[in-house]
């Protein structure tokens, strides 16, 4: 990465949320992707971004159970005892 | 995300109906004590944030105006309560003043640049990675943290946790951006540490 090219880096890094999530507008879709071809740095942090999202969805996905004796206990806060066995 | 396990009705919620409250509790409970777990590290504050939530949830059903829907309803007690709880804990670092507001981005380039999306799947799928996972996301100021588990955890849209939390669209988007690039540079010193190990073994 040349000195010059660090002042184009930060000024795409405003986008890259939207970038990643394919929410953002065509043409600056265009100016990203014609940069990162050619910046190994930008490169790296778009696709170590993504890998970041993508094992928290990841994670989401194998932890969403609550203990049976939490929902025991939050059943009973709620006077929900009789729908326990539901 | 929530998933919709089966259709719930609002009309008998708000006409006290026990049977289906303890439904709206199974069907919402699990992403509720995610969220708060993921926010506050303990099982025993999770557990807190939970009950509160449905506690308040059933007292407030009367104000449910179907304005947004009842999953992000709950999320907004939840966030609330979890962030609450977290104050509480910490009364010396007011909300407000965690996360300067500006939107100024200029001055910030990543500083960690290995790239480590080339580790074996085992590497992320180990209990000691999810661990990692968790404690940077604990390491974010609570303002971005509960912006990221909304979004990227539980899955909400961007307008959906602006609701959730009472933010702008743009306000919702600059925490997001700032709480993903300061987890991808805690992983990367994390997973970089990993390829080295591997590399050197």
């Amino acid at each position: 990465m040349s000195e010059q090219d660090h002042s184009k880096c930060q000024s795409l890094l405003g986008s890259l949320s939207d970038y990643v999530d394919g929410t953002l507008a065509d043409g600056l879709c265009e100016e990203i992707e014609s940069h990162i071809a050619e910046c190994q740095n930008c490169h790296v942090v778009v696709d170590t971004l993504r890998k970041t999202i993508s094992l928290y969805h990841e994670s989401a996905a194998e932890a969403g159970e609550v203990p049976g004796v939490v929902r025991e206990r939050l059943f009973r806060t709620l006077n929900l005892d009789d729908y326990l066995r539901h | 995300m929530i998933e919709k396990k089966a259709e719930i009705s609002v009309e008998a919620l708000r006409a006290g109906d026990r049977e289906e409250f303890s439904r709206l509790v199974d069907a919402y409970s699990g992403p509720i004590y995610r969220l708060a777990l993921k926010m506050l590290g303990v099982p025993t504050d999770a557990e807190d944030v939970l009950q509160n939530t449905f506690l308040k949830a059933f007292q407030h059903l009367k104000d449910f105006e179907g304005r947004s829907s009842l999953s992000t309803w709950l999320y907004r007690i939840a966030s609330n309560e979890a962030l609450m709880l977290l104050r509480k804990q910490r009364p010396e670092v007011p909300l407000s003043d965690a996360e300067p507001e500006d939107d100024d981005n200029s001055n910030y380039y990543p500083a960690q640049l290995t790239d480590w999306c080339c580790l074996p799947e085992d590497e992320f799928l180990s209990s000691e990675s999810q661990a990692a996972l968790d404690r940077a996301v604990r390491h974010l100021p609570e303002t971005q943290r509960i912006v990221f588990v909304l979004r990227d955890i539980e899955g909400l849209s961007i307008q959906e946790t602006g609701e959730a939390l009472n933010l702008s669209e743009a306000a919702v988007k600059t925490r997001l951006l700032r709480a993903r690039l300061r987890l991808r540079e805690e992983l990367s010193t994390y997973y970089g540490e990993r390829l080295d190990k591997r590399s050197k073994a």
